[in-house]
């Protein structure tokens, strides 16, 4: 099961109004390569997983997107939060407020809605670890286009902690598919299974 | 305890759980990858007691940080309290 714990990864405070920033930070919440993308991915990808330790880094990883999620689910809310209908108009998100007011719905930055066609599970363990290998780096991408879009310290220190995090995972991910790698090479092992006569 | 001190002391030591919990969270994805290694084990093993006496020190003075019987709450339940982590002020 899962444990909700009543704080945020790191701290976000964000004090300035800013409407055109909130509209491009939704890339990372309902995008492809956002952080809801990333949770869904790595935590329906554990559960076939062949070994106990990638069993463990899809659950932790993807409990730890969650939490990024959560980030950037502040982040937006605190910039938008004091907005008037008026000013979210001007800023691009005027169809955005009339059909969701300020709540926070799962859409990118142009209004698309998230869908599971975002995201592959594939019962490989090699194309699934590849597959979030490439997402780390795709996120990645995105949170620097973010970061050249905004001089913003309160804006930019969240966003260098989740790009940083990106490549911290890449690397996790990375090791983990050598070590699947290792293991699909040892003699005794037939990963094929009985799927594949 | 004025207020205005009790939301600092609040915020130091929220302040302190998010970067220990950083820590343990680092030192528990390496470990996924690498549980033979004794030295990241250890330091998991210090963050994670020096986490705990954290967070006991602010679910005694602030109320509890997660619920579903994982921390007490006093009189009158304290889950329900605000701010909530996405809000101003918090």
């Amino acid at each position: 099961m899962w444990i909700y714990e009543k704080k945020l990864e790191i701290p976000v405070n964000i004090r300035s109004k800013d409407l055109k920033m909130a509209k491009a930070l939704f890339s990372q919440y309902g995008g492809p390569d956002g952080e809801l993308s990333a949770s869904l991915r790595y935590l329906t990808q554990r559960y076939n997983m062949p070994t106990g330790k990638t069993k463990a880094l899809l659950t932790d990883i993807g409990t730890e997107e969650m939490a990024h999620v959560e980030i950037i689910a502040t982040m937006i809310h605190q910039m938008i939060r004091d907005a008037t209908p008026e000013e979210l108009k001007e800023a691009g998100l005027g169809g955005y407020y009339a059909q969701n007011g300020k709540d926070l719905y799962w859409v990118d930055s142009e209004g698309v809605p998230w869908t599971a066609a975002y995201i592959r599970a594939l019962g490989d363990p090699v194309a699934n670890l590849m597959e979030d290998m490439a997402a780390e780096q795709k996120a990645r991408a995105v949170y620097e286009h973010l970061m050249s879009m905004t001089r913003e310290p309160d804006i930019i220190r969240p966003l260098r902690f989740l790009w940083q995090r990106e490549i911290v995972h890449f690397q996790r991910f990375g090791e983990a598919l050598q070590h699947i790698y290792d293991f699909l090479d040892k003699p005794h092992y037939f990963h094929m299974g009985k799927d594949h006569p | 305890m004025s207020n205005d001190r009790g939301k600092a002391n609040r915020e130091k030591l929220i302040r302190a759980i998010q970067e220990y919990e950083f820590a343990a969270v680092e030192l528990n994805l390496y470990l996924d990858n690498f549980p033979r290694c004794r030295e990241a084990l250890e330091d998991y093993n210090y963050i994670t007691r020096e986490l705990n006496k954290l967070k006991a020190e602010y679910v005694k003075n602030f109320g509890p940080l997660r619920n579903f019987g994982e921390d007490p709450s006093s009189f009158p339940w304290q889950w329900v309290d605000e701010p909530w982590p996405w809000e101003r002020g918090y």
